[in-house]
């Protein structure tokens, strides 16, 4: 039995409902200042007006239609850069020379702020789909290339001992050893990436799309529709949660044993 | 146990340091039987544990030669026991054990059969489908076995696989790899620190003397078997026989500690 706290409630029943109650306290607060202007509902439009609007959005399919050209940049992306990424990392752990040959070209273009090189990337790939793809791309290349190979390089030298004594051809090596020793940081990896890939297509639809969330955001701004801006910023934080949310089930299904770490 | 399963011929290790040429090795000549429980006992860094990643073919040879009898047409020549944690901690026990099998492309059902048998004579059946951080450090060590066991090699490497144990958990598994050991008769390599676990389980024991490593004698364990541990350790013959190793061993431990000390000063 936990400790009786506020009202005779468990203290775990009081956190769980502070944790609810805080966002819906806050909403209430924005609701009550914009109608009774203490804010600025032209840069903070009432919750309630916002909820509206994306309602209409949704009714009118242009919520739909922005939001499904995101994800469909997202998922190519995600796939073009991450799995190249995974492949090219763990090669890296594995093998100290390809590790020497590429690890400065991956030190000396990571800092590079991705958004700075949108407009090289619009540049080469043009203001089509592919453009959108790349930048997601990149985004999630790092953080997965990195990863991968720290992960390996911190698998236990007894365990590929192990693989070759028992007689493991490289690519078993490579499927029993490597890929999961590396699984949890690779997870780690892909959950940055994938902040990191939200953040680029928001740029780069804002500025070299005609559909996507982040144009939608941005066209937003040039009509003074403020209400969009906050329906498209609700879809993006809540596409992060539920992408992150995903990878830790996943995480949960294929790394049952990373607790023991 | 007549023909001659492991030959070495002046095999011989040196590591290159940046200290400089660091003999781990020196020139060994020796035949070991098929069939042979063969123990290697000596002091700590007397190079016990690279001459089994030698035969092991994790390490190789800087000068003379080794020759193993090569295993029938499909099967492998050794398989390791390993010191310490060795299982993988993202496969279950069963799959840990399958390992050798797995990777030999071994069809599933002969696998189930095999590491399923192996899994109940270490007592594992129940736990296979746990992972090894759920299991004690005997019980991993048990898997261990069964996976070297599982995957039917000719020649079984042993590094020290019951030191990190309690002394009960010992005595147990050692009757256990007697057990298990007795009804294939494989040829063992079983590197210790113990003198009684060398006496306790070898036919035949190396002593190996301080660093550098060097074959300093080789004595014959004159129990029939098959062997219950602690009625062995009962008699007056095995106490005699762990005295007299002792005495031999003694020097060298001594010999290994000043060398220990003359490097820490």
């Amino acid at each position: 039995m936990k400790n009786s706290g506020t009202f005779g409630l468990s203290q775990d029943a009081v956190e769980r409902l502070l944790n609810f109650a805080s966002p819906v306290i806050l909403l209430l607060i924005w609701e009550l200042c914009a109608r009774f202007g203490v804010i600025d509902v032209r840069f903070f439009p009432a919750p309630s007006k916002i909820f509206t609007q994306l309602i209409v959005m949704v009714e009118n399919g242009q919520l739909w239609k922005h939001f499904w050209a995101s994800m469909q940049r997202l998922f190519w992306g995600f796939l073009f850069g991450g799995v190249p990424a995974l492949a090219l990392g763990v090669a890296m752990g594995l093998s100290r020379p390809l590790r020497m040959l590429v690890e400065p070209i991956v030190s000396a273009t990571y800092p590079v702020p991705k958004s700075a090189i949108l407009p090289l990337v619009l540049l080469i790939f043009g203001l089509g789909e592919s453009s959108k793809i790349v930048m997601v791309g990149i985004g999630i290349f790092f953080p997965i290339v990195i990863n991968a190979m720290a992960g390996v390089l911190e698998i236990q030298k007894i365990y590929f001992d192990v693989a070759q004594n028992f007689g493991a051809s490289r690519w078993q090596v490579f499927r029993t050893v490597a890929l999961p020793g590396a699984m949890p940081l690779i997870l780690t990896g892909v959950k940055l990436g994938i902040g990191m890939g939200l953040v680029l297509i928001s740029i780069a639809e804002m500025v070299g799309a005609k559909s996507g969330l982040g144009f939608m955001m941005w066209n937003a701004w040039e009509i003074l529709s403020v209400e969009t801006m906050y329906v498209g910023l609700i879809v993006i934080a809540v596409l992060g949660i539920v992408f992150s949310q995903i990878v830790t089930e996943i995480e949960r299904l294929i790394v049952p044993w990373r607790n023991a770490r | 146990m007549s023909d001659v399963k492991i030959r070495l011929r002046d095999l011989s290790k040196v590591f290159q340091t940046r200290a400089g040429a660091f003999t781990a090795l020196e020139p060994m000549t020796l035949d070991i039987p098929t069939g042979c429980f063969f123990m290697i006992v000596g002091p700590s860094g007397c190079g016990k544990t690279t001459l089994l990643r030698i035969l092991a073919g994790l390490e190789t040879p800087t000068s003379g030669t080794l020759e193993i009898t090569k295993p029938a047409a499909g099967r492998p020549s050794n398989s390791m026991v390993f010191q310490g944690d060795s299982l993988f901690p993202w496969m279950t026990v069963f799959e840990n054990a399958a390992y050798g099998l797995r990777m030999r492309h071994r069809p599933e059902g002969e696998i189930k059969d095999v590491v399923g048998h192996y899994l109940q004579r270490t007592g594992l059946s129940r736990f296979h489908n746990s992972y090894p951080h759920q299991l004690s450090g005997g019980m991993r060590q048990r898997v261990s076995i069964a996976r070297a066991f599982a995957n039917d090699p000719d020649i079984l490497l042993m590094d020290e696989p019951f030191s990190a144990l309690d002394e009960q958990n010992k005595i147990l598994l050692q009757e256990e790899l007697l057990r298990i050991w007795e009804e294939t008769r494989k040829t063992v390599m079983f590197i210790t620190h113990s003198v009684d676990e060398a006496v306790t389980l070898g036919d035949r024991i190396m002593i190996m003397t301080a660093h550098p490593g060097r074959a300093k004698q080789i004595v014959d364990v004159p129990f029939e078997r098959p062997r219950r541990v602690l009625e062995l350790r009962a008699k007056p013959e095995y106490g005699e026989l762990v005295y007299s190793i002792w005495g031999d061993l003694r020097d060298e431990v001594q010999r290994a500690r000043a060398l220990d000390e003359e490097n820490a000063a």
